[in-house]
Protein backbone atom coordinates (compact mmCIF):
# COMPACT_ATOMS: atom_id res chain seq x y z
CA UNK A 1 0.00 0.00 0.00
CA UNK A 2 1.28 3.48 -0.89
CA UNK A 3 2.18 5.42 2.26
CA UNK A 4 0.04 8.50 2.72
CA UNK A 5 3.19 10.32 3.85
CA UNK A 6 5.00 10.15 0.51
CA UNK A 7 7.98 12.44 0.70
CA UNK A 8 8.14 12.24 4.49
CA UNK A 9 8.97 8.58 4.33
CA UNK A 10 7.83 5.97 6.79
CA UNK A 11 7.36 6.96 10.44
CA UNK A 12 10.49 6.83 12.53
CA UNK A 13 9.36 3.83 14.51
CA UNK A 14 9.25 1.64 11.44
CA UNK A 15 12.93 2.05 10.65
CA UNK A 16 14.83 2.70 13.82
CA UNK A 17 18.50 3.11 12.96
CA UNK A 18 20.93 1.55 15.40
CA UNK A 19 23.66 3.81 16.76
CA UNK A 20 26.93 3.72 14.87
CA UNK A 21 28.80 1.66 17.40
CA UNK A 22 26.44 -1.24 16.78
CA UNK A 23 26.03 -1.87 13.09
CA UNK A 24 23.91 -4.48 11.37
CA UNK A 25 26.97 -6.61 10.63
CA UNK A 26 27.12 -7.56 14.28
CA UNK A 27 25.23 -10.80 13.73
CA UNK A 28 28.17 -12.12 11.71
CA UNK A 29 30.69 -11.48 14.49
CA UNK A 30 31.12 -13.29 17.83
CA UNK A 31 28.87 -12.02 20.61
CA UNK A 32 30.57 -8.93 21.99
CA UNK A 33 29.08 -8.30 25.41
CA UNK A 34 31.07 -5.09 25.96
CA UNK A 35 29.62 -3.61 22.76
CA UNK A 36 26.15 -4.64 23.95
CA UNK A 37 26.74 -3.07 27.36
CA UNK A 38 27.67 0.21 25.68
CA UNK A 39 24.08 0.41 24.41
CA UNK A 40 22.63 0.48 27.95
CA UNK A 41 23.17 3.93 29.47
CA UNK A 42 22.17 2.85 33.00
CA UNK A 43 25.06 0.38 33.18
CA UNK A 44 27.42 3.37 33.40
CA UNK A 45 25.73 4.60 36.54
CA UNK A 46 27.64 3.87 39.74
CA UNK A 47 25.55 2.48 42.58
CA UNK A 48 26.66 3.10 46.16
CA UNK A 49 30.05 4.11 44.80
CA UNK A 50 30.52 0.87 42.87
CA UNK A 51 29.88 -0.13 39.25
CA UNK A 52 26.33 -1.43 38.93
CA UNK A 53 26.06 -5.22 38.70
CA UNK A 54 22.46 -5.72 37.63
CA UNK A 55 21.33 -9.29 38.26
CA UNK A 56 17.57 -8.74 38.39
CA UNK A 57 16.68 -8.86 34.70
CA UNK A 58 14.04 -11.52 35.37
CA UNK A 59 12.11 -8.89 37.36
CA UNK A 60 12.62 -6.22 34.72
CA UNK A 61 15.22 -5.72 32.02
CA UNK A 62 17.21 -2.51 31.60
CA UNK A 63 16.62 -0.49 28.44
CA UNK A 64 18.94 -0.02 25.47
CA UNK A 65 19.37 3.41 23.86
CA UNK A 66 17.31 2.20 20.89
CA UNK A 67 14.22 1.81 23.09
CA UNK A 68 14.77 5.04 24.99
CA UNK A 69 15.39 6.88 21.71
CA UNK A 70 12.35 5.35 20.01
CA UNK A 71 10.04 6.71 22.70
CA UNK A 72 11.82 10.06 22.81
CA UNK A 73 11.71 10.41 19.05
CA UNK A 74 8.07 9.35 18.87
CA UNK A 75 7.10 12.05 21.38
CA UNK A 76 9.33 14.59 19.67
CA UNK A 77 8.38 13.90 16.06
CA UNK A 78 5.26 11.80 15.68
CA UNK A 79 3.00 12.06 18.70
CA UNK A 80 -0.77 12.48 18.68
CA UNK A 81 -3.68 10.26 19.66
CA UNK A 82 -4.38 7.37 17.34
CA UNK A 83 -7.44 6.25 15.37
CA UNK A 84 -9.05 9.65 15.63
CA UNK A 85 -7.63 12.61 13.85
CA UNK A 86 -7.70 13.07 10.12
CA UNK A 87 -4.63 15.21 10.53
CA UNK A 88 -1.03 14.42 9.74
CA UNK A 89 0.31 13.59 13.21
CA UNK A 90 -2.61 11.41 14.22
CA UNK A 91 -2.24 9.33 11.09
CA UNK A 92 1.49 9.13 11.61
CA UNK A 93 1.05 8.04 15.26
CA UNK A 94 -1.50 5.46 14.15
CA UNK A 95 0.96 4.11 11.61
CA UNK A 96 3.69 3.87 14.28
CA UNK A 97 1.32 2.02 16.63
CA UNK A 98 0.22 -0.37 13.88
CA UNK A 99 3.85 -0.92 12.87
CA UNK A 100 4.63 -1.94 16.46
CA UNK A 101 1.80 -4.46 16.31
CA UNK A 102 3.20 -5.91 13.09
CA UNK A 103 6.62 -6.22 14.71
CA UNK A 104 5.08 -8.25 17.55
CA UNK A 105 3.22 -10.32 14.97
CA UNK A 106 6.49 -11.05 13.17
CA UNK A 107 8.32 -11.78 16.43
CA UNK A 108 5.68 -14.35 17.44
CA UNK A 109 5.10 -15.57 13.87
CA UNK A 110 1.37 -14.97 14.29
CA UNK A 111 -0.85 -15.38 11.21
CA UNK A 112 -2.48 -11.96 11.53
CA UNK A 113 -1.61 -8.61 13.12
CA UNK A 114 -5.10 -8.46 14.66
CA UNK A 115 -4.26 -11.54 16.73
CA UNK A 116 -1.96 -9.24 18.74
CA UNK A 117 -3.78 -7.34 21.52
CA UNK A 118 -1.84 -4.69 23.42
CA UNK A 119 -2.38 -4.78 27.18
CA UNK A 120 -0.64 -3.12 30.13
CA UNK A 121 1.42 -6.22 30.93
CA UNK A 122 1.25 -10.02 31.08
CA UNK A 123 -0.93 -9.84 34.18
CA UNK A 124 -3.59 -7.86 32.35
CA UNK A 125 -3.36 -10.23 29.38
CA UNK A 126 -4.03 -13.22 31.65
CA UNK A 127 -6.86 -11.40 33.38
CA UNK A 128 -8.32 -10.63 29.96
CA UNK A 129 -8.38 -14.32 29.06
CA UNK A 130 -9.76 -15.29 32.47
CA UNK A 131 -12.58 -12.76 32.21
CA UNK A 132 -13.38 -12.88 28.53
CA UNK A 133 -12.60 -16.47 27.47
CA UNK A 134 -14.12 -17.42 30.82
CA UNK A 135 -17.30 -15.55 29.94
CA UNK A 136 -17.49 -17.09 26.46
CA UNK A 137 -16.48 -20.65 27.23
CA UNK A 138 -16.63 -21.57 30.91
CA UNK A 139 -19.45 -22.29 33.29
CA UNK A 140 -19.78 -23.61 36.83
CA UNK A 141 -17.94 -26.88 37.30
CA UNK A 142 -15.60 -26.37 34.33
CA UNK A 143 -11.92 -26.76 35.07
CA UNK A 144 -8.74 -24.79 34.54
CA UNK A 145 -5.40 -26.58 34.93
CA UNK A 146 -2.32 -24.63 36.02
CA UNK A 147 1.00 -25.87 37.46
CA UNK A 148 2.61 -25.61 40.88
CA UNK A 149 5.29 -23.33 39.40
CA UNK A 150 2.98 -20.44 38.53
CA UNK A 151 3.50 -16.94 39.86
CA UNK A 152 0.61 -15.07 41.39
CA UNK A 153 -0.41 -13.50 38.05
CA UNK A 154 -1.33 -16.94 36.76
CA UNK A 155 -3.04 -18.09 39.96
CA UNK A 156 -5.11 -15.23 41.28
CA UNK A 157 -7.10 -14.47 38.05
CA UNK A 158 -8.33 -18.10 38.08
CA UNK A 159 -9.18 -17.90 41.76
CA UNK A 160 -11.28 -14.83 40.96
CA UNK A 161 -13.01 -16.85 38.20
CA UNK A 162 -13.59 -19.59 40.75
CA UNK A 163 -15.33 -17.09 43.04
CA UNK A 164 -17.35 -15.52 40.25
CA UNK A 165 -18.25 -18.53 38.12
CA UNK A 166 -17.61 -21.57 40.27
CA UNK A 167 -14.90 -23.00 38.02
CA UNK A 168 -12.53 -25.58 39.48
CA UNK A 169 -8.80 -24.90 39.61
CA UNK A 170 -6.44 -27.88 39.36
CA UNK A 171 -2.70 -27.68 39.94
CA UNK A 172 -0.18 -29.99 38.25
CA UNK A 173 2.43 -31.14 40.78
CA UNK A 174 6.08 -30.09 40.88
CA UNK A 175 8.82 -32.64 41.59
CA UNK A 176 11.91 -32.20 43.78
CA UNK A 177 13.96 -30.90 40.86
CA UNK A 178 11.46 -28.12 40.28
CA UNK A 179 10.05 -29.72 37.14
CA UNK A 180 6.45 -30.43 36.19
CA UNK A 181 6.30 -34.09 35.10
CA UNK A 182 4.23 -34.44 31.95
CA UNK A 183 2.12 -37.36 33.22
CA UNK A 184 1.06 -35.42 36.32
CA UNK A 185 -0.18 -32.65 34.07
CA UNK A 186 -1.93 -35.00 31.62
CA UNK A 187 -3.76 -36.78 34.43
CA UNK A 188 -5.53 -33.54 35.32
CA UNK A 189 -6.95 -33.00 31.82
CA UNK A 190 -10.56 -34.19 31.96
CA UNK A 191 -13.80 -33.83 30.04
CA UNK A 192 -14.63 -30.61 31.92
CA UNK A 193 -11.20 -29.02 31.46
CA UNK A 194 -11.60 -25.93 29.29
CA UNK A 195 -8.19 -24.33 29.60
CA UNK A 196 -4.62 -25.14 30.65
CA UNK A 197 -2.64 -22.05 31.65
CA UNK A 198 1.04 -22.38 32.47
CA UNK A 199 4.39 -20.64 32.35
CA UNK A 200 6.93 -21.51 29.71
CA UNK A 201 9.66 -20.64 32.24
CA UNK A 202 9.28 -20.47 36.03
CA UNK A 203 10.21 -17.05 37.41
CA UNK A 204 11.10 -18.49 40.81
CA UNK A 205 13.28 -21.44 39.74
CA UNK A 206 14.13 -20.92 36.07
CA UNK A 207 12.65 -24.29 35.04
CA UNK A 208 11.81 -24.50 31.33
CA UNK A 209 8.54 -26.41 31.01
CA UNK A 210 8.01 -28.87 28.14
CA UNK A 211 5.37 -26.62 26.61
CA UNK A 212 5.28 -28.26 23.17
CA UNK A 213 4.41 -31.63 24.72
CA UNK A 214 1.98 -30.02 27.15
CA UNK A 215 0.19 -28.21 24.33
CA UNK A 216 -0.10 -31.39 22.26
CA UNK A 217 -1.47 -33.30 25.26
CA UNK A 218 -3.97 -30.54 26.05
CA UNK A 219 -5.17 -30.35 22.46
CA UNK A 220 -5.63 -34.12 22.30
CA UNK A 221 -7.93 -33.70 25.29
CA UNK A 222 -9.76 -30.83 23.57
CA UNK A 223 -8.31 -28.26 26.01
CA UNK A 224 -7.22 -24.75 24.95
CA UNK A 225 -3.84 -23.49 26.13
CA UNK A 226 -2.64 -20.14 27.50
CA UNK A 227 1.15 -19.81 27.75
CA UNK A 228 2.50 -17.32 30.26
CA UNK A 229 5.57 -16.15 28.37
CA UNK A 230 6.62 -13.54 30.93
CA UNK A 231 9.98 -15.19 31.59
CA UNK A 232 10.49 -17.20 28.44
CA UNK A 233 9.90 -14.86 25.55
CA UNK A 234 13.15 -12.96 26.14
CA UNK A 235 15.25 -16.14 26.22
CA UNK A 236 13.46 -18.54 23.90
CA UNK A 237 11.06 -16.44 21.85
CA UNK A 238 7.85 -18.12 20.75
CA UNK A 239 6.61 -19.32 17.39
CA UNK A 240 2.89 -19.45 18.02
CA UNK A 241 2.17 -21.38 14.84
CA UNK A 242 4.83 -24.02 15.51
CA UNK A 243 3.75 -24.30 19.15
CA UNK A 244 0.08 -24.11 18.15
CA UNK A 245 -0.73 -22.40 21.47
CA UNK A 246 -4.12 -20.71 21.69
CA UNK A 247 -2.99 -17.73 23.74
CA UNK A 248 0.33 -16.33 24.89
CA UNK A 249 0.87 -13.44 27.31
CA UNK A 250 4.00 -11.41 28.01
CA UNK A 251 5.20 -8.03 29.29
CA UNK A 252 7.25 -5.53 27.30
CA UNK A 253 9.45 -4.47 30.20
CA UNK A 254 11.00 -7.92 30.58
CA UNK A 255 11.90 -7.82 26.87
CA UNK A 256 14.13 -4.73 27.21
CA UNK A 257 11.08 -2.64 26.28
CA UNK A 258 9.08 -0.05 28.22
CA UNK A 259 6.83 -0.59 31.23
CA UNK A 260 3.09 -0.22 30.76
CA UNK A 261 2.89 -2.34 27.61
CA UNK A 262 2.15 -6.04 27.33
CA UNK A 263 0.86 -8.43 24.73
CA UNK A 264 -1.85 -10.99 24.47
CA UNK A 265 -1.67 -13.16 21.38
CA UNK A 266 -4.82 -15.19 20.71
CA UNK A 267 -5.96 -17.27 17.77
CA UNK A 268 -8.33 -15.24 15.62
CA UNK A 269 -11.33 -17.54 15.98
CA UNK A 270 -11.00 -17.58 19.78
CA UNK A 271 -10.60 -13.81 20.13
CA UNK A 272 -13.52 -13.32 17.74
CA UNK A 273 -15.79 -15.44 19.92
CA UNK A 274 -14.81 -13.63 23.14
CA UNK A 275 -16.75 -10.65 24.50
CA UNK A 276 -14.91 -7.35 25.16
CA UNK A 277 -12.87 -7.12 28.36
CA UNK A 278 -13.46 -3.43 29.07
CA UNK A 279 -15.86 -0.92 27.58
CA UNK A 280 -14.93 2.52 26.33
CA UNK A 281 -13.67 4.46 23.36
CA UNK A 282 -11.88 2.85 20.44
CA UNK A 283 -13.41 -0.58 21.06
CA UNK A 284 -16.75 0.27 19.48
CA UNK A 285 -18.08 0.44 15.96
CA UNK A 286 -21.15 2.47 16.93
CA UNK A 287 -22.88 3.53 20.14
CA UNK A 288 -26.41 4.62 20.94
CA UNK A 289 -27.83 4.62 24.45
CA UNK A 290 -29.75 1.50 23.51
CA UNK A 291 -27.02 -0.51 21.91
CA UNK A 292 -23.36 -0.73 20.96
CA UNK A 293 -21.70 -2.69 18.24
CA UNK A 294 -18.13 -3.60 18.94
CA UNK A 295 -15.12 -2.87 16.82
CA UNK A 296 -13.37 -5.77 15.09
CA UNK A 297 -10.14 -7.28 16.41
CA UNK A 298 -7.87 -6.18 17.89
CA UNK A 299 -9.44 -2.88 18.96
CA UNK A 300 -12.39 -4.73 20.53
CA UNK A 301 -9.95 -5.50 23.35
CA UNK A 302 -8.20 -2.14 23.47
CA UNK A 303 -10.70 0.22 25.09
CA UNK A 304 -9.52 3.79 25.61
CA UNK A 305 -6.29 5.43 24.55
CA UNK A 306 -3.62 2.73 24.74
CA UNK A 307 0.05 3.01 25.70
CA UNK A 308 1.02 4.31 22.25
CA UNK A 309 4.60 5.41 22.88
CA UNK A 310 5.25 2.27 24.93
CA UNK A 311 4.03 0.12 22.04
CA UNK A 312 6.46 1.98 19.78
CA UNK A 313 9.20 1.35 22.35
CA UNK A 314 8.31 -2.34 22.45
CA UNK A 315 8.64 -2.44 18.66
CA UNK A 316 12.13 -0.96 19.01
CA UNK A 317 13.01 -3.56 21.66
CA UNK A 318 11.94 -6.34 19.30
CA UNK A 319 14.07 -4.83 16.52
CA UNK A 320 16.98 -4.64 18.94
CA UNK A 321 16.68 -8.28 20.02
CA UNK A 322 16.08 -9.50 16.50
CA UNK A 323 19.19 -7.77 15.19
CA UNK A 324 21.25 -9.09 18.06
CA UNK A 325 19.86 -12.57 17.40
CA UNK A 326 17.78 -14.28 20.05
CA UNK A 327 19.72 -17.53 19.63
CA UNK A 328 23.05 -15.74 20.17
CA UNK A 329 21.66 -13.99 23.24
CA UNK A 330 20.38 -17.30 24.56
CA UNK A 331 23.78 -18.95 24.05
CA UNK A 332 25.46 -16.11 25.95
CA UNK A 333 22.97 -16.36 28.83
CA UNK A 334 23.25 -20.16 29.01
CA UNK A 335 27.05 -19.91 29.23
CA UNK A 336 26.64 -17.43 32.11
CA UNK A 337 24.14 -19.72 33.84
CA UNK A 338 26.53 -22.68 33.62
CA UNK A 339 29.46 -20.59 34.84
CA UNK A 340 27.46 -19.14 37.75
CA UNK A 341 26.06 -22.54 38.74
CA UNK A 342 29.56 -23.94 38.86
CA UNK A 343 31.12 -21.02 40.73
CA UNK A 344 28.33 -20.80 43.31
CA UNK A 345 29.28 -24.28 44.49
CA UNK A 346 32.33 -22.58 46.07
CA UNK A 347 30.02 -20.90 48.58
CA UNK A 348 29.68 -23.70 51.10
CA UNK A 349 26.52 -22.60 52.90
CA UNK A 350 24.67 -21.96 49.64
CA UNK A 351 22.07 -24.28 48.12
CA UNK A 352 20.46 -23.75 44.74
CA UNK A 353 16.70 -24.28 44.70
CA UNK A 354 15.54 -25.85 41.45
CA UNK A 355 17.67 -28.38 39.61
CA UNK A 356 15.72 -28.76 36.38
CA UNK A 357 17.64 -30.23 33.46
CA UNK A 358 16.57 -27.32 31.28
CA UNK A 359 16.75 -23.91 32.95
CA UNK A 360 16.61 -20.30 31.84
CA UNK A 361 19.36 -18.00 33.07
CA UNK A 362 18.29 -17.47 36.65
CA UNK A 363 19.41 -19.04 39.89
CA UNK A 364 17.31 -19.15 43.05
CA UNK A 365 19.28 -19.93 46.18
CA UNK A 366 19.31 -19.93 49.95
CA UNK A 367 22.18 -19.73 52.42
CA UNK A 368 22.09 -21.64 55.64
CA UNK A 369 21.67 -19.26 58.56
CA UNK A 370 21.30 -16.13 56.42
CA UNK A 371 17.93 -14.72 55.41
CA UNK A 372 17.60 -13.82 51.69
CA UNK A 373 16.80 -10.20 52.57
CA UNK A 374 20.06 -9.89 54.45
CA UNK A 375 21.94 -11.40 51.49
CA UNK A 376 20.37 -8.90 49.08
CA UNK A 377 21.03 -6.05 51.48
CA UNK A 378 24.74 -6.77 51.85
CA UNK A 379 25.09 -7.26 48.08
CA UNK A 380 23.40 -3.91 47.52
CA UNK A 381 26.26 -2.34 49.45
CA UNK A 382 28.50 -3.69 46.66
CA UNK A 383 26.29 -2.25 43.93
CA UNK A 384 24.99 -5.75 43.14
CA UNK A 385 21.23 -5.90 42.51
CA UNK A 386 19.57 -9.26 43.14
CA UNK A 387 16.03 -10.19 44.10
CA UNK A 388 15.10 -11.56 47.51
CA UNK A 389 11.68 -12.67 48.59
CA UNK A 390 8.94 -15.00 47.45
CA UNK A 391 9.05 -13.76 43.82
CA UNK A 392 5.25 -13.51 43.81
CA UNK A 393 5.26 -17.29 43.80
CA UNK A 394 4.49 -18.26 47.40
CA UNK A 395 3.20 -21.75 46.47
CA UNK A 396 6.60 -22.51 44.89
CA UNK A 397 8.34 -21.37 48.08
CA UNK A 398 5.99 -23.58 50.13
CA UNK A 399 6.72 -26.57 47.84
CA UNK A 400 10.44 -26.27 48.67
CA UNK A 401 9.90 -25.44 52.34
CA UNK A 402 11.48 -21.99 52.29
CA UNK A 403 9.79 -18.65 53.07
CA UNK A 404 11.87 -16.87 50.46
CA UNK A 405 14.94 -17.22 48.27
CA UNK A 406 17.59 -14.95 46.82
CA UNK A 407 17.59 -14.88 43.03
CA UNK A 408 20.25 -13.78 40.57
CA UNK A 409 19.09 -13.56 36.96
CA UNK A 410 21.22 -12.91 33.90
CA UNK A 411 20.44 -10.86 30.83
CA UNK A 412 22.13 -10.20 27.53
CA UNK A 413 24.42 -7.54 29.08
CA UNK A 414 25.79 -9.56 32.01
CA UNK A 415 29.37 -10.80 32.09
CA UNK A 416 31.43 -13.55 33.68
CA UNK A 417 33.17 -10.80 35.66
CA UNK A 418 29.82 -9.92 37.21
CA UNK A 419 29.32 -13.55 38.20
CA UNK A 420 32.74 -13.37 39.89
CA UNK A 421 31.66 -10.21 41.74
CA UNK A 422 28.51 -12.03 42.90
CA UNK A 423 30.47 -15.01 44.19
CA UNK A 424 33.00 -12.79 46.00
CA UNK A 425 30.21 -10.82 47.64
CA UNK A 426 28.41 -14.01 48.74
CA UNK A 427 31.61 -15.21 50.36
CA UNK A 428 31.72 -11.94 52.31
CA UNK A 429 28.08 -12.49 53.34
CA UNK A 430 29.09 -15.88 54.67
CA UNK A 431 31.97 -14.36 56.62
CA UNK A 432 29.75 -11.61 58.05
CA UNK A 433 26.83 -13.70 59.24
CA UNK A 434 28.24 -17.11 59.99
CA UNK A 435 30.28 -17.20 63.17
CA UNK B 1 31.37 5.70 52.51
CA UNK B 2 32.75 2.46 51.12
CA UNK B 3 30.81 -0.76 51.12
CA UNK B 4 32.23 -2.20 54.30
CA UNK B 5 31.32 0.97 56.15
CA UNK B 6 27.79 1.01 54.68
CA UNK B 7 27.18 -2.58 55.66
CA UNK B 8 28.82 -2.15 59.07
CA UNK B 9 26.61 0.84 59.73
CA UNK B 10 23.52 -1.36 59.69
CA UNK B 11 24.93 -4.78 60.47
CA UNK B 12 26.84 -3.58 63.53
CA UNK B 13 28.34 -6.15 65.79
CA UNK B 14 25.55 -5.72 68.31
CA UNK B 15 22.90 -6.38 65.63
CA UNK B 16 24.73 -9.45 64.37
CA UNK B 17 25.08 -10.62 67.93
CA UNK B 18 21.34 -10.26 68.58
CA UNK B 19 20.47 -12.00 65.30
CA UNK B 20 22.85 -14.91 65.88
CA UNK B 21 21.92 -15.31 69.55
CA UNK B 22 18.53 -13.73 70.02
CA UNK B 23 17.46 -12.99 73.59
CA UNK B 24 14.07 -14.26 74.75
CA UNK B 25 13.43 -16.33 71.64
CA UNK B 26 10.97 -18.90 72.94
CA UNK B 27 7.25 -19.45 73.19
CA UNK B 28 5.26 -19.08 76.38
CA UNK B 29 2.82 -21.77 77.39
CA UNK B 30 0.81 -19.34 79.50
CA UNK B 31 0.78 -15.59 79.00
CA UNK B 32 -1.59 -12.67 79.27
CA UNK B 33 -1.13 -11.26 75.76
CA UNK B 34 0.10 -12.59 72.42
CA UNK B 35 -0.11 -11.77 68.74
CA UNK B 36 1.31 -12.97 65.43
CA UNK B 37 2.14 -10.88 62.34
CA UNK B 38 3.40 -11.49 58.86
CA UNK B 39 5.34 -9.24 56.55
CA UNK B 40 3.55 -9.83 53.24
CA UNK B 41 6.52 -8.43 51.32
CA UNK B 42 8.83 -11.25 52.34
CA UNK B 43 6.77 -13.90 54.11
CA UNK B 44 8.53 -13.35 57.44
CA UNK B 45 6.39 -14.09 60.45
CA UNK B 46 6.82 -13.27 64.10
CA UNK B 47 4.87 -14.06 67.27
CA UNK B 48 5.21 -12.22 70.54
CA UNK B 49 4.13 -13.31 73.98
CA UNK B 50 3.99 -11.29 77.15
CA UNK B 51 2.90 -11.67 80.71
CA UNK B 52 1.55 -8.50 82.34
CA UNK B 53 1.85 -8.59 86.10
CA UNK B 54 -0.79 -7.21 88.46
CA UNK B 55 0.97 -3.80 88.58
CA UNK B 56 0.39 -3.36 84.81
CA UNK B 57 4.04 -3.96 84.04
CA UNK B 58 5.46 -6.41 81.48
CA UNK B 59 6.87 -9.15 83.66
CA UNK B 60 7.96 -11.61 80.99
CA UNK B 61 8.31 -11.13 77.24
CA UNK B 62 9.35 -13.45 74.41
CA UNK B 63 9.18 -13.84 70.66
CA UNK B 64 9.28 -16.62 68.10
CA UNK B 65 9.20 -16.95 64.35
CA UNK B 66 11.16 -16.95 61.15
CA UNK B 67 12.67 -13.68 60.05
CA UNK B 68 15.68 -11.86 58.67
CA UNK B 69 18.62 -10.65 60.76
CA UNK B 70 17.17 -7.15 61.10
CA UNK B 71 13.73 -8.31 62.27
CA UNK B 72 15.26 -10.90 64.59
CA UNK B 73 17.73 -8.44 66.12
CA UNK B 74 15.00 -5.83 66.46
CA UNK B 75 12.71 -8.32 68.22
CA UNK B 76 15.53 -9.39 70.51
CA UNK B 77 16.40 -5.79 71.41
CA UNK B 78 12.72 -5.03 71.89
CA UNK B 79 12.27 -7.79 74.44
CA UNK B 80 15.25 -6.46 76.41
CA UNK B 81 14.00 -2.88 76.28
CA UNK B 82 10.35 -3.59 77.12
CA UNK B 83 10.81 -5.89 80.10
CA UNK B 84 9.53 -4.03 83.15
CA UNK B 85 7.67 -1.35 81.15
CA UNK B 86 3.99 -0.42 81.13
CA UNK B 87 1.87 -0.47 77.96
CA UNK B 88 2.07 3.34 77.77
CA UNK B 89 5.85 3.24 78.05
CA UNK B 90 5.99 0.58 75.32
CA UNK B 91 4.02 2.85 72.98
CA UNK B 92 6.23 5.84 73.78
CA UNK B 93 9.36 3.78 73.12
CA UNK B 94 7.94 2.59 69.80
CA UNK B 95 7.36 6.22 68.73
CA UNK B 96 10.97 7.05 69.54
CA UNK B 97 12.19 3.87 67.82
CA UNK B 98 10.29 4.79 64.66
CA UNK B 99 11.99 8.20 64.68
CA UNK B 100 15.39 6.53 65.11
CA UNK B 101 14.74 4.05 62.29
CA UNK B 102 13.48 6.64 59.82
CA UNK B 103 15.85 9.48 60.70
CA UNK B 104 13.00 11.59 62.10
CA UNK B 105 13.15 14.13 64.94
CA UNK B 106 13.97 12.42 68.19
CA UNK B 107 12.16 13.74 71.24
CA UNK B 108 13.72 12.81 74.59
CA UNK B 109 12.03 10.32 76.87
CA UNK B 110 12.71 10.97 80.54
CA UNK B 111 14.25 8.10 82.41
CA UNK B 112 14.63 5.96 79.26
CA UNK B 113 18.01 7.17 78.04
CA UNK B 114 19.56 3.71 78.31
CA UNK B 115 16.73 2.11 76.33
CA UNK B 116 16.94 4.74 73.59
CA UNK B 117 20.68 4.22 73.38
CA UNK B 118 20.10 0.50 72.85
CA UNK B 119 17.54 1.13 70.10
CA UNK B 120 19.90 3.56 68.39
CA UNK B 121 21.96 0.58 67.24
CA UNK B 122 19.34 0.25 64.49
CA UNK B 123 19.73 3.86 63.30
CA UNK B 124 21.48 2.62 60.12
CA UNK B 125 18.00 1.71 58.87
CA UNK B 126 17.32 5.32 57.93
CA UNK B 127 19.21 4.71 54.66
CA UNK B 128 17.07 1.66 53.87
CA UNK B 129 13.36 2.49 54.01
CA UNK B 130 12.41 -1.01 52.83
CA UNK B 131 14.13 -2.59 55.82
CA UNK B 132 12.30 -0.35 58.31
CA UNK B 133 9.29 -2.64 57.92
CA UNK B 134 11.51 -5.58 59.00
CA UNK B 135 12.57 -3.80 62.18
CA UNK B 136 9.10 -2.53 63.08
CA UNK B 137 7.36 -5.89 62.53
CA UNK B 138 7.98 -7.10 66.12
CA UNK B 139 6.92 -3.72 67.51
CA UNK B 140 3.68 -3.66 65.55
CA UNK B 141 3.06 -7.19 66.74
CA UNK B 142 3.54 -6.37 70.39
CA UNK B 143 1.37 -3.26 70.15
CA UNK B 144 -1.34 -5.40 68.54
CA UNK B 145 -1.00 -7.84 71.43
CA UNK B 146 -1.30 -5.04 73.98
CA UNK B 147 -4.31 -3.55 72.24
CA UNK B 148 -6.21 -6.78 71.75
CA UNK B 149 -9.38 -6.31 73.76
CA UNK B 150 -9.54 -9.67 75.37
CA UNK B 151 -6.67 -11.30 77.09
CA UNK B 152 -5.12 -14.20 75.27
CA UNK B 153 -4.93 -17.57 76.90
Amino acid sequence: MQSVYGEYGPPGAVEMPLPNQYDAGVAQRPYDVEAVRALFPILDRPVRGRPLVYLDTAASAQKPSQVIEAERSFYTEDYANIHRGLYFLSQRATECYDAARRKVQGFLNARHPHEIVFTRNATEAINLVAASFGEASMKEGDEVVITGLEHHSNIVPWQLSRQKKGIILKVAPVDDHGEVPLDGFIQLLGPRTKLAAFSHVSNALGTVLPVADMIRAAHRAGVKVLIDGSQSIVHLGADVQALDCDFIAFSGHKLYGPTGIGVLYGKEELLDAMPPYQGGGDMIAGVTFENTTFAPLPTKFEAGTPAIAQAVGLGAAIDFLTRLGLDRVHAHETALLDYATSRLSEVKSLSIIGAAANKASLISFVMEGVHPHDIAHVLDGDGIAIRAGHHCAQPVMARFGVPATARASFGLYNTAGEVDALVDALKRVEALFLP
Amino acid sequence: MNNDAVVRDLYREVILNHSRRPRNRRTMAACSHAARSENPACGDEISVFLQMNDRGVIGDIAFAGQSCAIATASASLMTEVLAGKTAAQARALFDRFLAIATGGAQAPLDGMEVELEQLTTLSGLRDYPVRVTCATLPWHTILAALESAKEWK
